[in-house]
């Protein structure tokens, strides 16, 4: 099981290895990205869970990170992989190629945080409708709300 | 003249028709009935004819769009389809009609509120949704629950499995032309969401599993209502075997249709039934277990082709492993708390904010600011009725989630679904959709 | 179940037998979306039974409804597909909005959702509840036939 971290963090030393919370987290540089991912599904890492994004705003330099769970059937184990994207022209390598259900949930994060993914075979917006401007996902994006009677609370209305 | 291996078109005018037009419902054999012809005719032998051996232009084929309102495509999928002929050559979901930005709204509302918010995204496994984000928020706090807010957790998220299949299977059924299987589904249903309304206080979306255990405790009689369902659904699912399980028209319909290869179901991140179904013997409950649900023991049912058929039988075994697991937790439920007893995360009991300034004072905090959760990052899964259900929770020290992201099972299986519709005919688009079990609220969020 | 009708509105014989007519057979047309069209499910389903009222046979085809019952929260996507479904329904027509999403927007007050589905179409009663149970939402059903048996509700 860590036999299978432990060749992929000796073939790429510039990544940074945590634990959160008993989950082994990778912290890989956006250009590595690609191979990092390849080398991994190369190891044993079967199914990309889920590929998501955090846009940390002005807390971190770097604005957004994006997140790739994945999974190793045959070892019972997960990983995490995690690359942070600056805010102006957000580009990093897609994963469809290598594991095709990453299809959908990067254009999920297309459509909510304006990421682009570079070989990506249909980046298009999934879930707002095609002609909406903006990223909702965005923390400068507001909820929307409308005002309501009555209701004051930390809702940004 | 026209070979065996054509269908046969009568076009009015042109050709000897085979019977006279007064011959409706004529008894007796045309001249050129066989023993062949009849085979054909009453279905005994199925020719492949309606697959086209010359290649067709591309602009020969048709575009036509299914959905999003739409009787059988489960809540609001639209789906384009190029037809050639009755083939259907390719297939794209279109989704985002039920696109709630949910995501969005978890970053508004306190932890305790969240379970408001998951518990409706997949709404048929509301209770899977509410355990997936109350332990995510638990590991980020680094708390466990009690023993008996465990239990009672497993018992209300496998009878919610239960309830599910039970959908499944009625709509199942519904689309594929045994309607009475609907009523049925609901029927059974009916007695569990009775359970469930006495201790949650809802029939759905419940938001009964909170960060820090349950909401309340089960309700007085509660033994009683789960054994009535234990003696009950057992026999009942006997007889919708009778109904399906041997049925020559349920086998042609489902059986050959809609297959997904296991590598093909590992490539596109399919999990749960439908990755079961082709073979793959996958389940989070085995491999990662939570809440304590290594104690119980139970199988995993697992499929051969990867076809609607084996998808059916794998949810129709499931129910039966639930029931089991249902049964072992009814019998070991541990005595004890319900929720953790920490004031700075659980509200105190009701009787005793008129005793105790301090505890009406935890109770405003509460509900009024919500507790703090830890800065960190954590991704929880659970085993929910589609498949992995899980939960990205991002926390930044504060009392709402940073980011909190669903990793929605139906998301990832709809991706499977051109692959499982491909070369198939628009009839058994239906039965496969019906098999891949979408909950749209879960697909968009 | 019908009482004196309000103010001075009076009805024809004729008119009072076509009410009957209406109500006692409403199809009401598949628009369910989320949670909601599950319960909806439930109540045509035999505990709850809608048959009792001729209202069983959810017309998947808009022509052929009468009622369509906006079911689940309407996203921004689906808005113009709800306002085209309720455009192809020949009069006369009802809408119920059934459950918080559809009647206010519910607890998503957010950009992802029509607040409340009377921005774009007319509705005729609204069914709280998230989601209201089936009881509930028969009790709506109900309500929609007495009003239009007293003539409260007006169709041409």
């Amino acid at each position: 099981m860590n036999t299978l971290l432990n060749d992929l963090a000796t073939k790429f030393d510039a990544v940074t290895w945590e634990e959160s919370h008993g989950q082994d987290v990778a912290r890989v540089p956006p250009d590595e990205w690609y191979l990092f991912a390849a080398a991994a599904k190369d190891g044993g890492f079967e199914v990309c869970v889920d590929v998501t994004a955090v846009d940390w705003m002005r807390q971190r330099p770097e604005r957004y990170e994006v997140v790739a769970n994945l999974l190793s059937m045959e070892h019972r184990t997960r990983l995490r992989m995690i690359t942070t994207v600056g805010r102006d022209d957000p580009t990093v390598a897609s994963l469809t190629p290598l594991w095709p259900g990453a299809n959908y949930a990067e254009r999920e994060v297309y459509d909510m945080f304006g990421i682009s993914f570079e070989g990506h075979p249909d980046l298009t917006r999934i879930l707002m409708p095609d002609d909406w401007e903006g990223h909702p996902l965005r923390k400068d994006f507001g909820v929307g709300s409308v005002p309501v009677q009555f209701k004051t609370s930390h809702q940004v209305s | 003249m026209p070979d065996e291996k054509t269908v046969d078109l009568w076009v009015a005018g042109t050709e000897e028709p085979q019977f006279s037009p007064t011959d409706e419902g004529a008894q007796e054999f045309g001249p050129d009935e066989s023993e062949a012809r009849l085979a054909d005719q009453f279905g005994r032998v199925i020719d492949d004819d309606y697959l086209f051996d010359d290649e067709v232009a591309e602009d020969e084929r048709s575009v036509i769009n299914m959905g999003p309102q739409h009787p059988s495509t489960h809540g609001v999928l639209r789906l384009q389809l190029e037809l050639e002929g009755e083939v259907i050559r390719r297939s794209k979901p279109i989704v985002g009609y039920l696109h709630t930005g949910m995501e969005k709204t978890a970053e508004q509302l306190t932890f305790a509120q969240g379970p408001t918010n998951v518990t409706r995204m997949d709404y048929l496994a509301p209770f899977h949704g509410e355990l997936a984000y109350s332990l995510a928020v638990e590991r980020l706090l680094d708390v466990v629950v009690p023993p008996r807010a465990a239990a009672i957790r497993i018992l209300m998220t496998e009878l919610n499995r239960v309830s599910s299949h039970l959908v499944a299977l009625a709509t199942n059924g519904m689309d594929i032309g045994a309607v009475s299987m609907m009523i049925y589904g609901f029927r059974e249903r009916e007695s569990i969401l009775a359970f469930f309304e006495k201790s949650t206080g809802l029939r759905m979306n419940h938001n009964y599993i909170r960060p820090g255990g349950v909401a309340a405790d089960l309700h007085p009689g509660w033994r009683d209502d789960v054994a009535a369902i234990l003696d009950d659904l057992p026999g009942r699912l006997r007889l919708y075997d009778d109904l399906l399980k041997d049925n020559p028209i349920w086998m042609a319909r489902t059986q050959g249709v809609g297959i997904i290869q296991p590598e093909e179901a590992v490539a596109f991140s399919v999990t749960g039934p439908a990755l079961r179904a082709a073979g793959v013997d996958w389940d989070i409950r085995k491999a990662f277990p939570y809440s304590g649900i290594e104690q119980y023991e139970f199988d995993v049912p697992v499929g051969e082709n990867g076809d609607v058929y084996d998808r059916y039988r794998v949810r129709v075994e499931e129910i039966h492993e639930s029931l089991k697991i249902v049964e072992q937790v009814t019998e070991a439920m541990p005595k004890g708390d319900y929720r953790i007893d920490d004031a700075k995360i659980t509200p105190p009991p009701r009787a005793r904010i008129d005793e105790s300034m301090e505890a009406l004072i935890h109770h405003f905090k509460l509900f009024t600011e919500g507790f703090k959760v830890p800065a960190g990052e954590t991704y929880v899964a659970v085993e929910s009725p589609r498949g992995e259900l899980g939960c990205y929770l991002v926390s930044d020290g504060g009392a709402s989630a940073y980011r909190m992201h669903t990793r929605a099972p139906s998301f990832y299986n709809l991706q499977a679904l051109p692959i499982a519709m491909a070369d198939s005919l628009v009839a058994d688009t239906v039965a496969t959709i019906a098999s891949m079990d979408p909950v749209m609220g879960d697909v968009d969020r | 179940m019908a009482t004196a009708p309000p103010g001075n509105l009076l009805m024809t014989t004729v008119e009072r037998a076509a009410n009957w007519a209406r109500t006692r057979s409403m199809f009401p047309a598949t628009f369910g979306l989320a949670c909601c069209a599950i319960e909806m499910m439930a109540t045509g389903a035999a505990h709850y039974d809608l048959a009792r009222f001729g209202m069983e046979v959810f017309r998947a085809s808009p022509r052929q409804a009468d009622l369509m019952i906006v079911a689940g929260r309407v996203s921004q996507k689906m808005a113009p597909v709800l306002r085209q479904v309720y455009d192809q329904m020949p009069e006369p027509k009802w809408v119920i909005s059934m459950g918080a999403c559809a009647s206010t927007g519910g607890m998503f007050n957010n950009y992802a959702l029509v607040q409340g589905v009377d921005q774009i179409v007319p509705v005729d009663i609204y069914v709280p509840g998230c989601p209201p149970g089936p009881q509930s939402l028969m009790h709506g059903i109900l309500t929609l036939h007495d009003k239009i048996m007293t003539g409260e509700i007006v169709r041409p």
